[in-house]
């Protein structure tokens, strides 16, 4: 099933002016177990959506009291720098809608 | 104790007045606002600009002040006018005294805390040996990072103000500040410990994000003792759930289990989220780590260039089907004229919206699948005039792009209009930074010296009769 289906919000914003934070909240607690379970959401599978090297993953974090999955990206210039073309961050998340969740 | 947050950027948008209504009736101990933001990038700060219409600013300290005086209670504003700057909170501070003087308030205390430090300041101290160390994976500020800053400051944590607030103020405008160091100031002076305090304020800071559904600049209340939080919104169609607080716990931060402030942490790793009913829910288990160290971040911005930018279009799907081509004429054509960028000082960027507009390195899919695509040209350089003369020859260039078999042989572009609209100068933020300027283990002596606080009375002046 496509992660869209199963995620409750799937979002991405800023988190200070170097770094892209994207929040994926689960409402269903077998929806997010899943998930998790499937290893399918991974520092290694988003380096490789997004067309990054591994080590600008900094962070994948398993949140259980939001029942969230978060990951943080390091931009490629800060926030706003001439060439930069989204200032908040707030439209990277849709390439993770198809991830396919077994 | 109870707090109301009424936004979570005051000034960006009006606050929504029925919810604060109903949050000043619930006779909250405090209204606590933050103003400012790094999210609106780095113009603001290096220019030293407001970026919100100050008529809006003004709508925001209005009802703030007023409520926050007719119940008085202490009212803190931090990272006045969005960036902080001295500029700010002078400014803030002014509009205050206008509010009173209008509104005919009985005199009151302010505390302003300037937070600005300059440039100079840092290249001395960098020069005296203190190490600027970067964030994020930023390397250590040398001089010449601080030569291209033209603004910066510092970011105050809970001490500066909690003072202020035990010294009587009963508004404190903040200079560049935590936003949850603000929360916790207050809820600290009335005797709540950091851990609950600090709590209190990652919680609220963002007002009604907190809560469920999605609404910005609504009210929301918390109640503050020694062992946790309870938060509800006062808008009715709003929840404070443990899901929509706790997704919040963790907006607009790489660490959701960490709030790092001056002197320390707010470890949330043990969070407990509690419906007490269908739209509050109390939040307790939070720990307080204090560090050996007292760091406080510096953010700083500087100026990189004059901008222009053009809007495009294009239409024919064999012309789409060669856009890089398309582009790489443009840019060979500034080449032909300018030299090279590199060697010039200019650049160009296209946005090809349809393509990887949004998105850019970062889209997977950097293919044009529409019939359509946009083209914002951004041209930087050292002078307005060459910006405009640079975007003008890119723009041209998307029309006059030469390919082989191109049916339409009257313009491969459309122009949304043949103008270069001058864009405000180009900035980036130079500092992401901290510095540490005491020993460790020893009281935050010099570190506080970054942060200046002066009282004033304002208000109804007092006629002295004999």
């Amino acid at each position: 099933m496509r992660l869209a289906e199963l995620a409750s919000t799937i979002r991405s914003k800023n988190a200070g002016v170097d770094h892209i934070t994207f929040d994926v909240i689960f409402r269903d607690p077998a929806a997010y177990r899943r998930t998790v379970d499937s290893g399918r959401l991974s520092p290694e599978s988003i380096a490789a959506l997004y067309g990054i090297d591994r080590d600008r993953i900094t962070s994948f974090v398993v949140f259980d009291p939001a029942q969230a999955i978060k990951f943080t990206i390091r931009r490629e210039r800060p926030a706003g720098t001439p060439g930069e073309p989204d200032l908040f961050g707030s439209q990277c998340y849709p390439p993770l809608f198809d991830i396919d969740i077994p | 104790m109870k707090i109301m947050s009424p936004t979570g950027h005051l000034g960006f948008t009006p606050i929504e007045r029925g919810s604060f209504e109903a949050g000043v009736a619930d006779r909250p101990d405090a209204i606590v606002a933050d103003s400012g933001s790094a999210d609106i990038g780095p113009y603001p700060l290096g220019a030293d600009l407001a970026h919100s219409p100050e008529e809006w600013q003004r709508h925001d300290l209005e009802l703030c002040l007023l409520a926050a005086r007719e119940l008085d209670v202490p009212l803190v504003i931090g990272s006045a006018s969005d960036t902080g700057t001295d500029r700010g909170v002078r400014r803030y501070v002014e509009i205050i005294e206008e509010l009173a003087l209008r509104h005919g308030l009985r005199p009151f205390q302010v505390a302003a805390i300037y937070s600005e430090v300059s440039p100079a300041r840092l290249i001395e101290l960098a020069a005296s040996g203190v190490v600027i160390e970067g964030l994020n994976g930023r390397a250590p500020a040398d001089v010449e990072t601080l030569r291209r800053t033209d603004h910066a400051v510092a970011v105050m944590g809970v001490e500066p103000i909690k003072a202020a607030i035990e010294a009587g103020a009963d508004v404190v405008i903040c200079g560049r500040a935590s936003d949850s160091s603000l929360f916790a100031a207050v809820a600290e002076s009335r005797g709540i410990p950091r851990a609950s305090a600090l709590l209190a304020g990652k919680l609220l800071e963002c007002a009604s994000f907190c809560a469920e559904p999605f609404m910005g600049k609504e009210t929301v209340i918390g109640e503050i003792d020694a062992d946790g939080v309870t938060v509800y919104p006062k808008h009715p169609q709003q929840r404070c759930t443990p899901a929509s607080v706790a997704s919040h716990a963790m907006y607009e931060r790489i660490d959701p289990y960490a709030e790092v402030v001056p002197g320390g942490v707010l470890d949330m790793r043990d969070l407990r989220f509690e419906a007490l009913d269908e739209r509050t829910t109390r939040v307790t288990g939070a720990v307080w780590r204090p560090s050996t160290t007292y760091s406080v971040k510096i953010e700083g911005a500087g100026k990189v260039g004059e901008r222009a930018i053009s809007v495009m279009g294009i239409r024919d799907p064999y012309t789409l089907s060669r856009l890089d081509d398309v582009l790489a004429w443009s840019r060979a054509k500034l080449v032909e004229r300018y030299g090279s960028p590199q060697e010039r000082g200019y650049r160009v960027f296209f946005h090809v919206y349809g393509r990887n507009g949004v998105m850019g390195n970062l889209e997977p899919h950097p293919v044009v699948d529409g019939h359509e695509v946009g083209i914002v040209v951004e041209a930087v350089a050292g002078t307005t005039e060459a910006a405009e003369e640079v975007c003008a020859l890119a723009a041209r260039n998307l029309f006059y792009a030469r390919l082989p078999e191109v049916k339409g042989t009257a313009g491969g572009a459309s122009f949304f209009s043949d103008e270069v609209l001058l864009a405000r100068p180009a900035y980036e933020w130079t500092l992401n930074h901290v510095v540490t300027l005491d020993p460790p283990g020893q009281e935050p002596v010099r570190a506080m010296q970054l942060f200046r606080t002066e009282m004033l009375q304002v208000g109804r002046k007092t006629v002295v009769t004999k």
